[in-house]
């Protein structure tokens, strides 16, 4: 939450370092929340990313949220092409990116106009001032300079020149002015930097990586980054630096991961610890395609990457690959969800496990593909033809995604069944610390391939889980068919038989219905005992509903918070749980999914509380529906 | 298995439920047949299929069997064969399941030449579904989709491959059990995705609709059998061939100053003559045997040496070490 800056306490002493002292005045804060935007092309993402790093190597929590545009390269200086990137950093513990920027950078008069909206009310905004041309104020819509008719008055507003300053940094180096020009987003994360003290080795390190052929633009990356850190420094504009101490965080090893690498590293911890080889077959989607992009790297563990001629054969060659004993996943969004359904039908019926992952994004149809939605939950339980159940487990947070995609594969393998996660184009971008998982520790992944010919049948099953035994090709004396066709049990020939039908129908339903032992008991954040109102909510939500919870606790109203991983089956206590609460209130970013299954496994009266707008709920949204709620 | 096998090994204890007379049968005894042939293990040996009367195949086959859904069978095999480079993966399929539903599963597994055996049943109709016409049927037939006829265009799935760059593409007729034997060889013989059209006789829904090929009588002048480096003759009498006329094949009688040296010589390895002989369509005679065989790197091979390579170069995976990768530090 915005900490209005009258509150900021005064730091009497600089931080300590062996740097001589500063001069300025050094202003402690909580935490900020900043955003940074300007044209597709002028490397927002990067100095965003950049400060995240810095910002986690001094010890804040922090939490991240893109926001780019679908146009890779949108025409330069119009809204369409703006591409912004948040991060909240705080010296206390955070769930989400931050309602309201309290400080923006705005690289041309399109990313200003884009962002004004929501900022918070006298926030700071540092514009590159040069960027205010005719030409680029006409592109953006604006009829008059907002730096010069009164229109930001509101807002602190910082006039840096940053393309000249940038310039005259590279000076004396030869590049021309496009190289030149490409450099400015160095500048501004420079002066960035120092605004937070943040220091700048681990950039400079990051540059040196990057640039390791080109020599020439390490060198003149590095010369803006440290000219706009000495800029900070010496300018009269900025009278103050702040701080922002480290955050008390649970101690351990940590790194920032955005939600699609926790996922990837998921699946590929799942798949060392089985001892099997991971395959992902897949067709590039956004926001899913960085999976692919992650997983394909990892060919020494070994895992084979698969990028097919569309998503049918995405999850055809992983149902393929399944068949053969691999740990086999799909990646895709919403329109690719749609064309896997029958062959995850076949994974149902054949029993095979599969990972199916569905990054959300909005639609309906193309929708809006660089934005969050929580709208294919209902598809994931029921978007495929005949009795086709299979577990369902959903990721809160970006690291979460780790232990989910971990978890669907340890599923999927004890179950012998498809598991779909659900994750969305928020969390797949977003970051957050992530405390390192000690690879022992994690949970057993047990894979025992049949090989013993006696007594074999395709559709015995286990006892306790009712899985059948994965029987690869080339296990001799194993060879059998299987297929789509409806299927004796045990024998798993083909059968029409009435009973039999109905028979290994209930068997698989029931089957799934077991995964319920997999999922500990509920939950509850706020009043275990039960309350005058529960907020029931899944997937990337958990940030913005946790946070207002908390506030409304703060405020002493009984409000509490129970995050749902597992969707199918839900966990054998929700009902009784939910029940022992006034009110039942769910947060979906969709027109009312979960709600529908709460209300029918559970005849519970709950309401919603539904945003479909691409964006994430923000916390003072949450806080006031609470409020509404409990007075009404 | 030490001792050999026999045809009797690949027959399965599942009652066979093609109509009577149906040429499938034909197809399913001459690969049982050629199985014990390859001298491969029962239990590395898969049967991929869709959907289909045709599809059904995999069912009679003693192997290990995977009877999909419709269209899907080449990505199915792909991600089998790509993980499981020791397995010898069959696909069977259909005309409407292989160049319908599954037109672009094709032609994307044969250009990237995934270590498969193909075999496409081709009955120029919709079998399973009681008749309609497929996308190899003729212009203009007549079925219960097509009361007044077709309107579009048929495939030649031979041309099909040929433009997708299959590496192998050969054709064959489920009566002529000899030379399929000799096909299924060569097809099992090939490393990389090789596709072989099997023509075969609904007689239910299509009845006849190979003729002129497969009939004793009339067959052996509509029948023009491909042999690599053999002259193109054929006719009863072996009198007739193909000559080049400038650019133009032409077919000609033998004798009568014509000699069997002025005819075309067969080479499996001429892209080009194989795409001539594949737009070999009545009056023309109907080619059968192989048009074109090409070694290619296979696909399966080719990520399996990225995977050894990657290892060899990077060291195993290290799980521990990956995770430390990067920006990390320490809360104490
Ligand atoms: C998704 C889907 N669409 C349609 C069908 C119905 N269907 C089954 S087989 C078939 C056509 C099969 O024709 P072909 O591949 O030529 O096989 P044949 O029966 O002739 O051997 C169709 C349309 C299906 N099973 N699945
Ligand atoms: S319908 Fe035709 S293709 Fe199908 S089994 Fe009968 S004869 Fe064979
Ligand atoms: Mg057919």
């Amino acid at each position: 939450m915005a900490v209005p800056p009258e509150s900021a306490a005064k730091a009497a002493a600089p931080q300590a370092s062996g740097e001589p002292a500063l001069r300025k005045e050094h202003t402690r804060r909580d935490h900020v929340v900043i955003r940074f935007a300007g044209d597709s092309g002028d490397g927002m993402q990067l100095a965003g990313m950049q400060f995240t790093t810095e910002s986690a190597l001094a010890g804040n929590d922090i939490a991240t949220l893109p926001d780019f545009p679908a146009e890779i390269r949108a025409p330069a200086g119009t809204l369409a092409g703006v591409s912004g990137f948040q991060l909240n950093f705080s010296s206390s513990e955070i769930f989400t990116s931050g309602d309201e920027p309290e400080v923006m950078v705005a690289m041309n008069p399109a990313a200003l106009k884009a962002n004004l909206g929501d900022l918070a009310p006298n926030a700071v905004i540092i514009v590159d001032k040069e960027a205010f041309t005719e030409s680029n104020l006409k592109r953006a819509g604006y009829e008059s300079n907002p730096l010069t008719d009164g229109s930001l008055e509101k807002f602190q507003v910082f006039q840096v020149e940053v393309s000249r300053l940038t310039t005259l940094a590279l000076h004396g180096m030869g590049l021309n002015n496009r190289a030149a020009f490409r450099c400015r987003n160095l500048f501004v994360l420079g002066m960035v930097s120092w605004l937070y003290q943040r220091p700048i080795e681990s950039t400079i390190a990051w540059l040196e990586g990057r640039f390791k052929k080109n020599p020439e633009l390490f060198e003149a990356n590095s010369r803006a980054l440290k000219a706009g850190f000495n800029f900070g420094e010496t300018t009269e504009m900025f009278a103050s630096s702040y701080e922002i101490a480290p955050a008390k965080i649970q101690p351990g090893r940590y790194r920032n991961i955005t939600g699609n690498s926790a996922t990837a590293l998921g699946f590929l911890a799942a798949a060392v610890k089985s001892g099997r080889p991971l395959f992902l077959g897949s067709y590039p989607i956004t926001p899913a395609s960085d999976v692919l992009h992650e997983l394909s790297t990892f060919k020494n563990f070994p895992v084979y990457t698969f990028q097919a001629e569309d998503e049918i054969a995405g999850v055809s060659s992983a149902v393929g690959a399944a068949f053969g004993g691999a740990i086999a996943i799909t990646t895709t969004s919403g329109p690719g969800m749609n064309l896997k359904a029958e062959a995850v039908g076949l994974a149902v019926k054949t029993e095979l496990p599969l990972i199916i992952t569905d990054i959300q994004r909005a639609g309906p149809s193309t929708g809006m593909p660089t934005k969050p939605e929580q709208a294919d939950l209902l598809m994931a339980m029921y978007g495929r033809h005949g009795e086709s159940p299979l577990p369902i487990i959903a990721a809160a947070t970006p690291s979460d995604c780790f232990d989910c995609a971990y978890e669907a594969v340890r599923i999927a393998l004890k179950y012998m069944t498809p598991v779909v996660l659900l994750t969305d184009g928020q969390l797949a971008n977003s970051s957050e610390p992530w405390v390192l998982p000690d690879p022992d520790k994690l949970p057993e992944i047990k894979v025992e391939l049949r090989t013993d010919p006696k007594g074999f049948m395709p559709y015995i099953r286990d006892e306790e889980t009712l899985s059948r035994p994965w029987a690869v090709p080339g296990t001799p004396g194993l060879e059998h068919r299987i297929g789509g066709l409806s299927s004796e049990n045990l024998t798993g020939n083909i059968s029409y038989s009435p009973a039999n039908n109905e028979l290994m129908v209930r068997t698989r339903s029931r089957k799934i219905a077991g995964v319920t032992r997999e999922i500990p008991a509920t939950q509850v954040f706020g009043d275990q005992g039960g309350g005058d109102l529960a907020i029931l909510a899944w997937g990337s939500t958990y940030g913005s509903v946790r946070e207002a919870v908390k506030q409304a606790r703060d405020h002493g109203q009984s409000v509490s918070h129970v995050h749902l991983r597992y969707l199918n089956p839900l966990p054998a206590d929700l009902g009784d749980t939910l029940r022992r609460f006034k009110k039942v209130m769910v947060v979906e970013m969709n027109l009312g999914q979960l709600i529908k299954m709460i209300r029918a496994d559970y005849l519970i009266d709950a309401f919603g509380f539904n945003k479909v707008q691409g964006r994430p709920f923000k916390v003072s949204e949450i806080v006031n529906r609470i409020n509404c709620a409990l007075e009404g | 298995m030490a001792t050999a096998l026999t045809r009797k090994d690949f027959v399965s204890d599942q009652e066979v439920r093609w109509c009577p007379g149906c040429g499938d049968y034909a197809i399913l005894a001459a690969v049982q047949k050629a199985m014990p042939e390859f001298g491969i293990p029962r239990e590395n040996i898969v049967f991929i299929s869709g959907i289909g009367c045709s599809s059904r195949f995999p069912y009679y086959m003693d192997t290990y069997g995977f009877h999909t859904i419709h269209g899907r069978a080449p990505a199915i095999a792909t991600g089998l064969k790509v993980t499981r480079p020791d397995l010898d993966v069959w696909v069977v399929t259909g005309d409407g399941d292989g160049l319908s539903i599954g037109g672009n599963h094709l032609i994307h597994v044969l250009r990237r030449n995934v270590d498969l055996r193909i075999l496409l049943f081709n009955n120029k109709i919709y079998g399973l579904t009681k008749g309609q016409y497929s996308p190899t049927s003729e212009i203009g037939k007549v079925t219960k989709s097509t009361p007044l006829g077709s309107i579009d265009y048929p495939f030649n799935p031979i041309k099909v491959a040929l433009g997708a760059h299959a590496a192998f593409v050969a054709r064959s007729i489920d009566v002529e059990q000899k030379h399929l034997g000799e096909m299924l060889k060569r097809s099992h013989d090939h490393r990389g995705a090789a596709f072989l059209e099997i023509l075969q006789n609904c007689n239910i829904f299509n009845d006849g609709a190979f003729n002129d090929l497969s009939d004793k009588t009339i067959k052996a002048d509509h029948q023009l059998v491909l042999e690599h480096g053999k002259p193109l003759v054929f006719g009863k009498n072996r009198d007739k061939g193909i000559r080049m006329n400038g650019m133009r094949p032409e077919v000609v009688a033998i004798g009568n100053g014509l000699s069997v040296d002025d005819l075309v010589v067969h080479d499996e390895k001429n892209l080009s003559l194989a795409f001539m002989l594949a737009n070999f369509e009545p009056p023309m005679p109907t080619p059968i045997g192989v048009f074109y065989a090409e070694e290619r790197p296979t696909y399966d091979a080719l990520i399996n040496k990225q995977l050894a390579d990657a290892k060899a170069k990077q060291g195993p995976g290290d799980l521990r070490k990956l995770l430390n990768r990067g920006d990390v530090w320490d809360v104490n």
